[in-house]
């Protein structure tokens, strides 16, 4: 039986002036809070922030914040499982060396470019898809920790991309692939229309199937979910099936847009793709989360690291306020859990 | 009067647990305090105890007001709580267990240092006091359960108890060592140390106690001395209420149909040889004491535990590995005794709630997209025909209802999923009256509608209202049967007690 109706519930709720309200709402949505932080941020910044508010830098914010985009979104499935992947680093580089070899000129595995570009393209995504399977096997049949675990496949497949390459850049690579991130398609750069599609697929994923109500009960409460039927194991492999294959397309905006395969490519980006899904809003402990969250999340990320090189503090300065600021939305994340259960 | 309690009432929420008790116990005296699972029991000793504090009412210790708001505060005061599980650290000596609290000091060049000589020495002198002739310096988890029950009531005479509370000391003692531990009561009681004794078996609480408490439903429903109470009386008063109100008759009678067979069912450790069936639009249930292998049994045949040996049969079909998403397939449901961790999804709304275990249903095509507006439709449905009470079904997160709610969320996810198997554990545990009978009338018209239900339960009064048979078990097998309207609840409670007594002492 309803108690209460909605018209009922609305009578409670008085429209006490629409300030009022909108604070109630910041208060009530970590998500709209975020948004709000951003927009205002971005206003002070193109104010004080010198060649901020250009269209160069504009551009710069686009390309520096999709293939981010993309491995938080990635992450994000993992971390709504309740678990963490900490490898997305490893992968983009392995994806980056994969790709190199397999695309360059120096190599020049097959003659055609468009059958290179489509096996070095494939090849690099199933070997993030490949990492992020071993992960979820690791973490859901061993029942190893997440942490240990993607820790471990962070440390062997950077140390595997350097060894591998002997440390060496792969260069040469195919102009139809460099030229990726400066053409567009019908005026929509390349790299946002990548991101464009992740994001939708991904959003799809979570909000309209199976797997994406199974992977949200998976991390809010694995024992129900299990008792409930859920085949939880096999929803947090594809998890991190799925955070593989998003680093591994993250790398190849990256690889193109440094024109080399690098085994090194992506090893700074760990604590902003953990940033923005936090900042976000996703929930530590699995459960809950929105895509567009991350998506919010990543965009201030971006906005932080570009105004703060403009604004000339140095890398170890940045490093300090980002991890201030990471820290600040890891103690809102656990209130907002605290209030729900 | 050493203790003295009047009109003394708790709740919790909006659920009264503790309706107006009055009780007075003197020096030396021994008071059982019985009454079935649920009864309020435990709420009251831990009121005493300092766990928590009366919502009204009065409590006088030697003539002035009691009020502890700690356990530590009630210990100080001289009440001493033995639970029911030992907290003891198992890795630590006897003495540092006996001396946790506070360890004797002794200061060197500024430092606090332990002094183990004195340690010792008191350590055994207590452990003269209780009769266990063992140096303190051996680790606990060296100990026999009977050994670590005497090192825990050391350590509660340590603090030079007014009153010591025993909360079902029996439980993990063989006949042989429960002896020794009365014939402990009895020299505490010589000493003039009052006693609180919590216990399912009525045959001790006879041979102990001076006077009988019985508690029923947070009421104290009878008080006398022991010569005025016999065994059947406490039996009584313990689950007497009226039946047929609480209980409404089915309107049909059970199949011949069989629905489930079980065949020497056996996992080590846990049950032994079962050997049971369940017929269609039946209700059975599982009677027995905590630990006797009644939940082991249905975490074992919903596929959540292993077996070692046995067959299970489902419709004349042999389960050969059963696992929670076959089970579903093969239409059984399962409610677990814990609600929280292994029923809700407390952070979500109650639309997820009852939707996930029937959500494969609901998913079409390739990518499996969920459809949302049938989903949507037949769980408030269910919800509704499962009478919960709520403000809405989708973005008020399940941790905001109350207790019966939440049950009925759960019952509702199963309800969704048409189940012709529904194993219930405890289902009406921690439950206000009210939401109780409406669980009662909703398994009443599963059956009618034609599942057949396996009941677990602690309160046998639920299942002589609701059960067509009735299986008893005790240390893992079925140590009796009772089939309807033969039901005798003292041979019931006999059958379930039945193998303790004749354990021989080890």
């Amino acid at each position: 039986m309803k108690s209460k109706t909605d018209s009922e519930a609305l009578k409670h709720n008085p429209e006490a002036g629409s300030s009022n309200k909108l604070i109630g709402n910041l208060l009530r949505n970590p998500e709209n809070t975020i948004v709000y932080v951003c927009l205002f941020y971005y206003l002070v910044m193109a104010f004080i922030a010198p060649g901020f508010f250009t269209v160069n830098n504009s551009w710069n914010i686009l390309f520096n914040l999709m293939p981010l985009m993309i491995v938080a979104v990635g992450q994000t499935f993992v971390m709504l499982g309740a678990g963490i992947d900490l490898s997305v680093t490893s992968v983009v580089a392995m994806a980056s060396i994969i790709g190199g070899y397999l695309l360059s000129d120096m190599t020049a595995l097959v003659e055609p470019v468009w059958l290179r570009m489509v096996m070095g393209l494939g090849a690099m995504v199933l070997a993030g898809g490949l990492i992020g399977f071993l992960n979820g096997l690791a973490v859901t049949r061993l029942g190893m920790p997440a942490f240990m675990v993607t820790l471990t496949t962070m440390i062997l497949f950077s140390g595997t991309a350097i060894w591998l390459t002997r440390s060496q850049n792969l260069y040469l690579l195919p102009e139809n692939f460099v030229n990726l991130t400066y053409s567009s398609l019908l005026f929509v750069p390349y790299p946002l229309l990548i991101g464009l599609i992740v994001i939708s697929a991904a959003w799809f994923l979570l909000n309209k199937t199976l797997f994406g109500e199974w992977l949200l009960a998976s991390g809010m409460n694995s024992k129900t979910a299990y008792l409930s039927g859920v085949p939880v194991s096999k929803t947090l492999v594809k998890a991190y099936v799925l955070s593989g294959c998003c680093a591994a397309v993250a790398s190849i905006l990256y690889t193109a847009r440094l024109e080399t395969g690098s085994p090194v490519m992506g090893q700074h980006i760990l604590l902003d793709v953990i940033g923005a899904v936090v900042i976000g809003g996703t929930s530590l402990f699995g459960g809950v989360g929105k895509i567009h969250w991350t998506v919010v999340g990543a965009v201030f990320m971006t906005l932080l690291d570009n105004s703060l090189n403009l604004l000339g503090l140095s890398y170890f300065l940045i490093m300090i306020v980002k991890g201030l600021v990471i820290l600040l939305a890891a103690l809102l994340n656990l209130m907002q859990v605290r209030k729900l259960t | 009067m050493l203790l003295k309690l009047q009109n003394i009432r708790k709740s919790f929420g909006k659920v009264e647990v503790l309706k107006g008790i009055s009780l007075s116990l003197e020096r030396g005296q021994i008071l059982a305090l019985i009454g079935e699972n649920g009864a309020g029991k435990s709420t009251l000793m831990n009121l005493l105890g300092g766990v928590f504090t009366p919502s009204d009412g009065d409590m006088q210790l030697n003539g002035n007001a009691y009020l502890p708001d700690s356990p530590i505060a009630a210990q100080i005061k001289g009440i001493a709580f033995i639970h029911q599980e030992l907290n003891l650290f198992p890795n630590l000596s006897i003495a540092e267990n006996l001396f946790i609290n506070q360890f004797p000091i002794k200061k060197l060049a500024g430092f606090s240092l332990i002094d183990r000589r004195t340690m010792r020495e008191r350590a055994v002198e207590l452990l003269r006091q209780v009769g266990l002739q063992i140096r303190p310096e051996v680790k606990v988890e060296e100990l026999s359960p009977a050994q670590q029950q005497l090192v825990e009531i050391a350590k509660a005479l340590s603090a030079h108890p007014q009153i010591i509370i025993f909360d079902e000391p029996t439980t993990s003692l063989s006949r042989h060592e429960a002896n020794q531990l009365f014939e402990l009561v009895f020299q505490l009681k010589a000493k003039g140390i009052a006693m609180i004794y919590i216990s399912h078996n009525l045959d001790d609480v006879h041979l102990l106690a001076d006077r009988i408490a019985v508690l029923r439903d947070g009421e104290l429903v009878k008080l006398d001395v022991k010569e005025a109470v016999d065994i059947q009386g406490m039996v009584k008063a313990m689950v007497g209420r009226e039946m047929s109100e609480f209980f409404p008759a089915r309107k049909v009678l059970p199949d011949t149909k069989r629905l489930l067979l079980v065949e020497n069912l056996t996992a080590k450790g846990f049950v032994t040889a079962l050997d049971f069936h369940l017929n269609r639009q039946e209700v059975v249930g599982f009677y027995g004491l905590v630990g006797a292998g009644r939940s082991e049994m249905a975490r074992i045949l919903y596929g959540l535990d292993r077996f070692d040996t046995g067959n299970i049969y489902l419709n004349g079909r042999l389960i050969q590995k059963p696992n929670p998403a076959d089970s579903i397939k093969n239409r059984m449901a399962f409610l677990t005794e814990d609600r929280r961790e292994e029923g809700l999804l407390l952070g979500m709304d109650i639309q997820k709630n009852v939707q996930l275990a029937a959500l494969s249903r609901f998913s079409r095509g390739i990518f499996r997209r969920i459809d949302r507006k049938r989903a949507g439709g037949q769980v408030s449905d269910t919800v509704q025909s499962a009478k919960t009470r709520y403000n809405s079904v989708t973005g008020q997160p399940v941790s905001t209802l109350s207790g019966g709610n939440q049950q009925k969320v759960v019952l509702a996810k199963w309800l969704l999923t048409a189940p012709e198997l529904l194993i219930l554990d405890e289902p009406t545990k921690g439950i206000d009256i009210g939401a109780k009978r409406e669980i009662y009338g909703l398994i009443n018209q599963l059956v009618e509608k034609g599942s057949s239900v396996l009941l677990i339960s602690s309160e046998l009064e639920e299942l002589l209202g609701l059960c067509d048979r009735i299986l008893v078990m005790s240390q893992g097998r079925i140590t009796a049967s009772f089939t309807k309207p033969m039901f005798d609840r003292n041979a019931i409670l006999e059958a379930a007690l039945h193998k303790q007594s004749e354990t021989l002492p080890t």
